[in-house]
């Protein structure tokens, strides 16, 4: 099959590729750009591990074909960090050791980060619905909605 | 519609590991030519953290920081031989053969380190943060790193231990079937309180109150993590996670996480967690398996408040609605009779 040609920006950096047509964003990401932070759960939509920002919107980069992104400003778990920084989350989540073996994470904060962009001060209903279309085997979600709210305080702090 | 509220409590006992042939586990370390350790283990690590908790127990053993331990579970094709990572065996076997081997490692560091510094080995301790010095003479000392140098490239000797660990086997005996399944139990008791709604015979969990005795918390804050999510999970086998129904045949039954069912996000239940230190006497530096044991009590616990609220048995698992509306009916249906 003729391959086609997909381009976007991936955390900051312009990414171009040939994919063969119908290659999920997922698929690109993982196998073609060197970008595995978004995970393949179920690749069917229900887990959201493999969730990313499209042009500030969260998709399942399952359910997203490459082909549709061009032009699109993509953003995933392994653009948040500064260099050696983590971005707040991401520490929030050491430091409320809400990872145990890290698969649901870059989905938890993708979605987190969305909710705290839109949202820097929420409350735990507000988390629990922003990570509601996450599914996580191993923390019992507790410790990520801890993480959350952690990483929202130390942003208003830092803000403040 | 009434709605009942039921409070049950269950403890349970669980062994660490098995003791069906033995239940080996084997561990190498050996030192780089800089000084830093390694531990190649088959045992693997799927999130419950083995590597940390097998780099602090060699840590802890040779005398260095933590971080000078690398922990290689790569490959169980030429790695040394482990059962497996499962029957909350890991922490404890896998510990106990890293101390072994780590031990043997501390021993040739220190007989090199003794050559080095013209004493005898066994006036030499280590200070943990990567020295090692005459006993009551600190200033007498000479750093890890360029013991490990003039091991390699003076001495020729390795830095290197073995471990091993094996459980005595304990056969039953042909009158009473008596044997001795395992050599250490963690223990845990949860209190759970319900809500059962008897028209819908939907079950929701309130709290969830837990004490787990776990021997020593190597790493506490992995420990608490794992007990958190341990009781989640025993709420989820309790009530939600099940491939059925089979009817009207198998194809009807979960096939993805839309179907499979377990408690997100929004369907938490208060939990608390209590963990109680008892050393193990075969454990590294005490510890037990709290891994499966923590799952485990949250489940007959729940049953339990069930049949508090409404006076049924539901002894098939996970409790669905629709077993609670069944054994409801039948429940009923003995009173009018
Ligand atoms: S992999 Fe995309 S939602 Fe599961
Ligand atoms: S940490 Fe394992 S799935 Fe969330």
């Amino acid at each position: 099959m003729a391959k086609i040609s997909v381009q976007f920006t991936l955390n900051g950096s312009e990414r171009a590729e040939f994919v063969e047509s119908g290659t999920t964003l997922l698929a690109a990401l993982r196998d073609k750009m060197d970008d595995t932070s978004p995970k393949g759960g179920c690749h069917q939509g229900a887990c959201g591990a493999c969730t990313v920002m499209i042009d500030g919107e969260l998709r399942l980069s399952c359910l997203t074909l490459a082909e549709t992104c061009n032009g699109a400003q993509i953003r995933t778990t392994a653009g948040l960090a500064n260099g050696e920084v983590l971005h707040p989350l991401q520490r929030a989540f050491e430091d409320a050791f809400a990872a145990q073996c890290g698969f649901c994470t870059p989905g938890m904060i993708m979605a987190a980060a969305a909710l705290l962009e839109r949202n820097p001060n929420p409350d735990r209903a507000d988390v629990v619905e922003a990570i509601s279309g996450n599914v996580c085997r191993c923390t019992g979600y507790e410790p990520i909605i801890q993480a959350v709210l952690l990483a929202a305080r130390a942003n208003s702090t830092s803000a403040a | 519609m009434a709605v009942k509220r039921g409070r049950g409590v269950a403890a349970v006992n669980y062994p660490t590991g098995m003791n069906l042939g033995g239940d080996p586990t084997q561990a190498l370390v050996h030192s780089t030519p800089t000084g830093s350790f390694m531990v190649t283990l088959s045992s693997v690590d799927l999130g419950q953290g083995l590597k940390q908790i097998m780099a602090q127990i060699c840590a802890e053993t040779i005398g260095v920081p933590t971080e000078s331990v690398t922990v290689d579970t790569a490959d169980t094709d030429t790695g040394p031989h482990c059962m497996g990572t499962f029957a909350s065996r890991g922490t404890h076997r896998a510990g106990n053969a890293v101390i072994q081997a780590a031990r043997e490692a501390r021993q040739v560091m220190l007989e090199v380190a003794a050559e080095e510094l013209e004493v005898n080995a066994s006036d030499l301790d280590t200070d943990g943060s990567g020295n090692i010095h005459v006993k009551g003479a600190p200033s007498r000392s000479i750093s890890i790193f360029d013991t490990a140098l003039a091991a390699h490239f003076k001495h020729g000797r390795s830095i290197s231990g073995r471990g091993m660990f094996l459980v005595p086997r304990s056969y039953p005996e042909t009158e009473t079937g008596a044997m001795k399944p395992s050599t250490c139990y963690a223990h845990a008791c949860t209190v759970a309180e319900v809500e059962v709604d008897e028209e819908t015979g939907e079950v929701v969990v309130l709290s969830v109150k837990n004490v787990f005795e776990i021997g020593r918390a190597l790493n506490p804050k992995m420990v608490e993590q794992q007990l958190i999510g341990g009781s989640w999970m025993g709420i989820s086998h309790a009530l939600y996670e099940t491939t059925e129904p089979y009817y009207p045949d198998r194809e009807h039954g979960a096939r993805d996480y839309n179907e499979y069912l377990m408690p997100g996000p929004g369907d938490l239940a208060e939990t608390e967690i209590a963990v109680l230190e008892r050393p193990s006497g075969d454990g590294p530096f005490g510890a037990k398996g709290p891994g499966e044991m923590c799952a485990n009590p949250q489940i007959p616990a729940v049953a339990n408040a069930i049949f508090d609220a409404v006076g049924v048995r539901v002894d098939t698992l996970p409790i669905t609605p629709e077993r609670v509306l069944r054994a409801l009916r039948q429940r009923d249906a003995g009173a009018t009779a």
